[in-house]
């Protein structure tokens, strides 16, 4: 791999991950705090009041972070992907448009009154919720259209110069790829912001503060985080599988670390992959597991890695079998811990469960990790190519954009992503500790 | 249709520039304006809820350029490279010290955000400014329709020039003047008293200073970009543009001393619409201009996607744009009027 080629990747892969830490918490709280707000609007009840205002605060703080992160992935696309660009443009351009003009649009708007809202009524700031939802569930359509056409290209032709063009825009918004993706991916964001909102909800009833709200934060996330888990899970999670091994079987034996071709394949829980040797070394397998879970046949055949020529793997091995065992074991995990929390939360124990308080409080930065393990899955799975089966990923940089350019603005990308992680956790911390219902410094110094 | 999506690429940017354009104004001006903490607020609340609307104009146009011509996105994006990048951070700073400003009652830290806040809104304008600057005069696009510019080379529009020269340099100056201007002219627009004083006086100077440099870059642009010329020469009609720019120009001085402020505001906006479109009709049908071989040059034919695309785009581009229109609208609705400091969030 060439210096340039490796210094685009490492910014777009670390841009792109970072970004995403902001926008998954922004479409999960966007559907629960519609969820609370209608049921302030309906019950004219202020503590739902209270409790939205909180989560309205941290949603913004949220956003605005999600913006600014956002705005060099729509850029990089030309910057250091311009060959691809070129390339794909013909297709990729309509998505990306549409999510412009569409989405960015509507957020951006009505954030304004979500931010400046008492000067609103409650019936405006619902308004406002509703759009925020409808507009940030929107532009994860148009991105994961985009990128479920880099993964599975659908209605597109070559032209004569070589470069492709869509055929249908409804086929390329209908992608039998996007389905699974689509869901599964929202789900997960559920399943962050769910977290997010048990885990301050189990902070403020472990430290005594705030307990009407603690309690509505808990009963709010461990509900909602029990059934989006359950549906990351099945069927989502198994849905985004079957339609990898039909569709990418290359990429599917990588994650699952299946060097040689086997009837009644294994799934391995535990284990790590020798290239050496091509096996895996310390395995922990459940016999004839991953023949049965993407065939229902405990004894089909899965096509192995040696059923593929070396250039059509994925290039960084190791890393995405990790990243999908992480993924896959921490949904897991989520999928017990909030199915716990909900049965004790309907025999009316939760709230004195100090263990598994604790645990749904210490549990905020592993959704964060799941879908950034989640995504590497997707994005290295896909490697060598940058539209699958279409163009290699080493054919789609800028050609002129020299490795110095691109490690100076990499070296630049890391260090102001840095001080904007640290600012976050900062003012996070600082929004949690001032609590819901109490009135900001600033506003009694001006009342 | 081709050329109908350069209309719609070229008037985004337009809109952008006067809608955000106001808000960077409201930047550069700011530390001229403001004295105490309240008329602090008093401006960051008058663009408060609207600078995140204005701004993804430039992102929409950009993604627009993407799908209707992926080629000039990706040779442009890619050549502008330092550039890019150099806007990217500094709207990200801008966007930061928005944000966050308020979430912190400390003086030293409102104080890092408001310099922030002026700082990049400034070199944002100037950047902006120098990249018309560099698209009017045109980049060393080569055989393969690909280009990559430093910084600066020797500071000359040759036929290897660099992102700023002194034909650019003078272009981001003029935007720094006229933005100041319309955002000082925005800020007259939705405040009172000493504030409204202030910005009534800044606005003048920047008035007089736009006419100053705007005056310097029509006489510089025949020398450095000569088929601009004679793309007007062409068609005679297309000098009204300019004219009535420069026209719109002088009106907006005239009502900014009348102390008209809606109408000073408004004619600064007609200003910059008008003189971006008389850069648009120089140009057509040219998007970028290499200034190796002529030839080499990206236009709207050879660089737009297929006919399918750009007509189906044209479909729910129309929804889209009637719907932004229609929000957007509502939403400056709510917000106009003066503006008070205990208005912020």
């Amino acid at each position: 791999m060439t210096s340039a080629l490796l210094y685009d990747r490492l910014q777009f892969a670390f841009t792109a991950t970072f970004h995403y830490l902001f926008p998954q918490l922004t479409m999960g709280l966007a559907l629960l705090l519609l969820y609370l707000r209608s049921r302030a609007l309906v019950t004219d009840d202020e503590h739902y009041q209270q409790v939205s205002d909180f989560w309205t605060g941290i949603f913004a703080l949220n956003f605005g972070f999600g913006v600014v992160t956002g705005i060099p992935l729509e850029f990089q696309f030309g910057t250091n992907w311009a060959r691809f660009s070129n390339f794909a443009g013909g297709v990729i351009g309509q998505t990306l448009a549409m999510e412009g003009v569409f989405a960015f649009f509507l957020e951006s708007s009505f954030l304004g009154i979500l931010l400046f809202r008492k000067r609103f009524s409650r019936r405006m700031q619902w308004v406002a919720a509703l759009m925020l939802f409808v507009g940030s569930w929107l532009s994860g359509y148009f991105i994961l259209a985009t990128n479920a056409w880099m993964q599975h290209p659908v209605a597109y032709h070559v032209g004569e110069d070589g470069r492709v063009f869509v055929d249908s825009l409804s086929e390329l918004l209908t992608n039998p790829w996007l389905f699974w993706q689509f869901t599964h991916n929202m789900t997960a964001a559920v399943v962050t912001a769910s977290c997010m909102i048990a885990a301050v909800g189990a902070y403020y009833l472990l430290s005594g503060q705030y307990l009407p709200h603690a309690k509505t934060f808990l009963r709010t996330g461990v509900v909602a985080g029990a059934i989006a888990s359950a549906l990351m899970i099945f069927p989502t999670g198994h849905g985004n599988a079957k339609q990898v091994f039909e569709h990418q079987p290359v990429k599917g034996a990588a994650f699952e670390g299946l060097f040689t071709t086997e009837r009644g394949a294994g799934l391995y829980l535990v284990g790590q992959p020798n290239l050496e040797t091509m096996t895996i070394d310390n395995p922990i397998e459940i016999p004839n597991a991953l023949s049965f879970l993407v065939y229902k046949d405990l004894y089909a055949k899965v096509k192995g890695l040696d059923a593929f020529p070396r250039d059509e793997w994925p290039d960084n091995l190791p890393l995405l079998y990790y990243a999908y065992h992480i993924m896959a074991g921490l949904g897991t995990i989520f999928a017990a811990i909030f199915g716990l929390a909900l049965l004790s939360l309907w025999r009316g124990r939760l709230f004195n469960m100090k263990w598994l308080l604790w645990l749904l409080m210490l549990s905020v930065p592993f959704p964060y990790i799941a879908t950034s393990a989640g995504w590497m899955t997707a994005e290295l799975g896909r490697q060598p190519w940058l539209v699958y089966g279409l163009l290699r990923t080493a054919d789609g940089t800028s050609p002129l954009v020299h490795s110095g350019n691109a490690l100076f603005t990499l070296i630049g990308f890391l260090g102001l992503y840095l001080l904007l992680g640290l600012l976050f956790v900062f003012l996070l911390g600082k929004k949690i500790r001032r609590g819901p219902g109490s009135i900001s410094p600033q506003a009694v110094s001006h009342a | 249709m081709e050329t109908l999506w350069f209309a719609v690429v070229t008037l985004m940017l337009a809109i952008f520039i006067v809608l955000d354009g106001f808000d960077f104004g409201v930047g550069m001006v700011y530390p001229f304006v403001v004295r105490s903490e309240a008329e602090h607020r008093t401006v960051l609340a008058s663009i408060g809820p609207l600078w995140n609307a204005n701004e993804v104009w430039l992102i929409a146009a950009g993604a627009v350029l993407f799908f209707a011509y992926p080629r000039a996105y990706a040779a442009g994006f890619s050549g502008f490279y330092l550039a890019l990048i150099l806007v990217l951070w500094l709207l990200i700073f801008r966007g930061l010290a928005l944000e966050l400003r308020s979430h912190v009652d400390h003086a030293l830290w409102k104080q890092a955000w408001d310099t922030a806040f002026t700082t990049a809104s400034l070199l944002l304008a100037f950047v902006f400014g120098a990249a018309l600057g560099n698209l009017i005069r045109g980049v060393p696009l080569n055989r393969d329709g690909y280009f990559f510019v430093p910084f600066w080379t020797d500071f000359q529009p040759g036929p290897e020039p660099g992102i700023l020269d002194w034909f650019t340099v003078l272009l981001g100056l003029t935007t720094v003047s006229i933005l100041a201007f319309h955002g000082a002219n925005y800020l007259a627009m939705k405040t009172a008293g000493a504030l409204y004083q202030r910005a009534v006086s800044t606005a003048c100077v920047m008035g007089w200073g736009s006419a100053g440099c705007t005056a310097l870059t029509v006489t510089a642009v025949p020398f450095v970009q000569p088929s601009l010329r004679l793309n007007f020469a062409g068609h005679p009609m297309e000098y009204l543009v300019p004219l009535s720019g420069i026209f719109a120009l002088g009106s907006s001085l005239y009502l900014r001393h009348r102390r008209r402020d809606t109408a000073a505001f408004l004619t600064s906006s007609a200003f910059i619409l008008l003189m971006l479109a008389s850069v648009m009709f120089g140009m057509y049908p040219y998007i970028l201009v290499s200034t190796t071989d002529p030839a080499l040059s990206l236009t709207v034919f050879n660089a737009a996607t297929d006919s399918y695309g750009l007509t189906i785009g044209f479909a729910w581009f129309g929804v889209g744009l009637l719907l932004v229109v229609a929000y957007q609208s509502y939403v400056y609705s709510l917000f106009w009027g003066k503006t008070r400091s205990d208005d912020a969030h």
